[in-house]
């Protein structure tokens, strides 16, 4: 079922925690919905769910306008960050809770059989008769996720998902969730702050920035085209340096970028720093190392350009250059953006 | 630590406060001392007083018709007010934590008034709105409603004073409980009703009986409030407690004492009740800047 919203506004108070959306999520794909907190990401999702209502803009499940079609109503699954599974409820009554309030009416047997074939979908086999309480984190968010299949839902929606498990599981689980998402092809949003969370799982990244998107767009999009300084610096570590632009040149510190279709001023100059090359003579920005820090598979080098700026880096484990050492950074594929 | 090596605190460990055996002993015992005096010596009395002219007595002062007619009408009052609180009780959780509105932290407040306030001010409010000077007084006349020194007057009294009882235990285990549960039963397509009785009841059920028991120890107790509206008529508006100070004013020391074994006993019960609850994991939250109960005049 496709998703899509039209120009939806949601207000608290006096907060406006989004600012007139418009998204589309296709039949059967996987996004991501990415921000830092308080970019509104969980409120759209609330709102798709029915769990808010938009204060203006129109949410259509496929032609059907579901604005203010109630959340008991509306047939989505929705899979919240600490669960939020009954804990009077062993696991198999948790996944039938939904069967056996739905209008329509199943016999016992068959609602038994259904969560027998969730448990084994969500690899629980056999632990229908303990409680959420005797289960592991990672096994509560896949109960939780049977649930929420268990009533067929049009569209699947999840609310930081793992945000509450550690790394491994984290890691675990969003490759099982992708397998069970091509399995049975159902439209999925997630919401995340976590961009590699985001990268891994999701078939397109929605970025969003206090209340609006700034940019949408495949995986790959998103990471070699950033559109902003934010999906920038929100996408991993960056480093940034003033420039001056002139004539579609940006100036950083006496070296010169290209900034093409760039309007003359102030701009921002930004990079990763796994493209920086340390030089101890030639082209770059001169600089001088002020630390070092060792990583399992890498050397991360903290130095200040002549200018006064601070840059960070990877050098490979070999690096020896140590504190104070004097050199140039050459930077590749840095990106030049206007200056707030 | 062998404390019985330790005859005074050794001096290269930091001094603690109560670490001398002199000073823990004597507190030990001003403590004990005082628990016997003023709670273990009166609840004795009762018991032995209550029998002192022997079984037969007692039998006939719980059998006398007015006695009988207090413990009837202590009963029926905690019958009605008490499943009126814990509706109200339930009510007024389920807004101040479920909801947002304007309003919110004053309504809180206001719900433990009868916790801070005499229950003898309740009562002398109630003359004012109710009797036959008051505010309705010319009205409750002519339509020939009669509140005050009659049984709605005594429900009245007793809601007013026990209404926190179980709001007050229910709403910091909701607040902790947020609205993910109902959010989430919802999602699967429940209704408000079935999402209440199969998701909410039976997450606060412990700590609603919890407060059901209290509330249901208060009213049977209630002296202060009860004792201005109900006028006190014997057979026909006395309440237990007020049945007892009756009783002890008739200088009947031994029937006073009887009746007071009857209402010693329910707290026993509610004793039990409350231990019992307690293990189940109801009541120790932490309370929201709750005063301490008030101990009744």
């Amino acid at each position: 079922m496709k998703i899509s919203l039209h120009n939806v506004v949601k207000t608290f108070d006096t907060f406006r925690a989004v600012h007139g959306i418009s998204l589309e999520v296709e039949s059967g794909e996987l996004v991501a919905l990415l921000g830092p907190s308080g970019s509104g990401k969980t409120t759209i999702l609330r709102m798709v769910a029915g769990l808010e209502f938009a204060d203006g803009g129109n949410i259509y499940f496929g032609a059907e306008d579901a604005t203010d079609i109630a959340v008991r109503d509306r047939g989505v699954g929705f899979v919240f960050q600490h669960y939020a599974l009954f804990p009077h409820m062993t696991i198999g009554e948790n996944i039938a809770f939904g069967m056996k309030v739905s209008k329509v009416k199943r016999e016992k047997s068959a609602i038994a059989t259904r969560v027998t074939e969730l448990l084994r979908l969500v690899q629980l086999d056999g632990l229908q008769d303990r409680f959420p309480a005797q289960i592991s984190g990672g096994q509560r968010q896949r109960v939780a996720l049977a649930r929420a299949l268990a009533v067929d839902p049009k569209v699947l929606l999840l609310d930081e998902p793992f945000g509450a498990l550690d790394a491994n599981v984290r890691r675990d689980l969003r490759r099982w969730l992708r397998q069970i998402h091509d399995e049975l092809g159902i439209t999925t949003l997630f919401v995340t702050h976590d961009q590699e969370e985001a990268l891994d799982l999701a078939d397109r990244v929605v970025i969003l920035d206090k209340g609006r998107i700034v940019q949408n767009g495949t995986p790959e999009d998103v990471c070699r085209n950033p559109a902003n300084a934010f999906v920038m610096n929100f996408l991993g570590d960056a480093n940034r340096l003033p420039a001056t632009i002139q004539a579609g040149t940006a100036h950083v510190e006496g070296v010169p970028f290209q900034a093409p279709d760039m309007v003359d001023g102030k701009g921002e100059l930004f990079f990763r720093p796994t493209d920086i090359d340390w030089r101890e003579q030639g082209e770059g920005i001169p600089a001088t190392i002020l630390r070092v820090i060792d990583r399992p598979d890498n050397r991360r080098v903290l130095a200040r350009t002549d200018g006064g700026h601070a840059v960070e880096f990877d050098a490979p484990p070999e690096f020896s250059h140590g504190i104070g050492a004097a050199g140039h950074l050459a930077i590749q594929r840095a990106r030049v953006f206007a200056a707030p | 630590m062998n404390s019985k090596e330790m005859t005074r605190p050794r001096r290269k460990q930091p001094p603690r406060v109560g670490d001398h055996p002199a000073f823990r002993r004597s507190l030990l015992a001003v403590v004990i001392l005082i628990t016997l005096l003023m709670v273990v010596a009166p609840l004795l009395v009762i018991g032995v007083q209550a029998f002192s002219l022997g079984i037969g007595y007692f039998g006939e002062t719980i059998a006398n018709s007015d006695t009988r007619h207090a413990i009837l009408l202590t009963a029926l009052t905690a019958l009605i007010a008490v499943p009126i609180n814990t509706v109200f009780g339930i009510a007024a959780a389920w807004a101040i934590t479920k909801f947002d509105f304007p309003g919110r932290r004053f309504l809180l407040v206001v719900i433990e008034i009868p916790f801070s306030i005499s229950p003898i001010v309740a009562g002398v409010s109630y003359l004012f709105v109710y009797g036959l000077q008051g505010l309705f007084g010319d009205m409750l006349q002519s339509a020939d409603v009669k509140i005050l020194f009659a049984l709605p007057g005594i429900v009245l009294a007793s809601l007013f004073v026990t209404a926190p009882f179980v709001a007050r235990e229910l709403i910091p285990l909701m607040q902790a409980q947020g609205r993910d549960l109902e959010e989430a039963a919802t999602s699967l397509g429940a209704s408000g009703w079935r999402t209440f009785f199969s998701v909410t009841l039976p997450n606060i059920k412990w700590a609603m009986l919890y407060g059901i028991v209290l509330c249901n120890a208060r009213v049977m107790g209630e002296f202060g409030a009860v004792s201005v509206v109900s006028g006190n008529i014997r057979g026909q508006t006395n309440t237990l407690p007020l049945h007892i100070e009756l009783l002890y004013h008739d200088y009947n020391t031994v029937g006073a004492f009887a009746a007071a074994s009857i209402l010693a006993l329910l707290a026993v019960v509610t004793l039990i009740a409350k231990v019992a609850l307690e293990r189940r994991g109801a009541g120790r939250r932490p309370t929201l800047a709750a005063p301490a109960p008030q101990t009744e005049i």
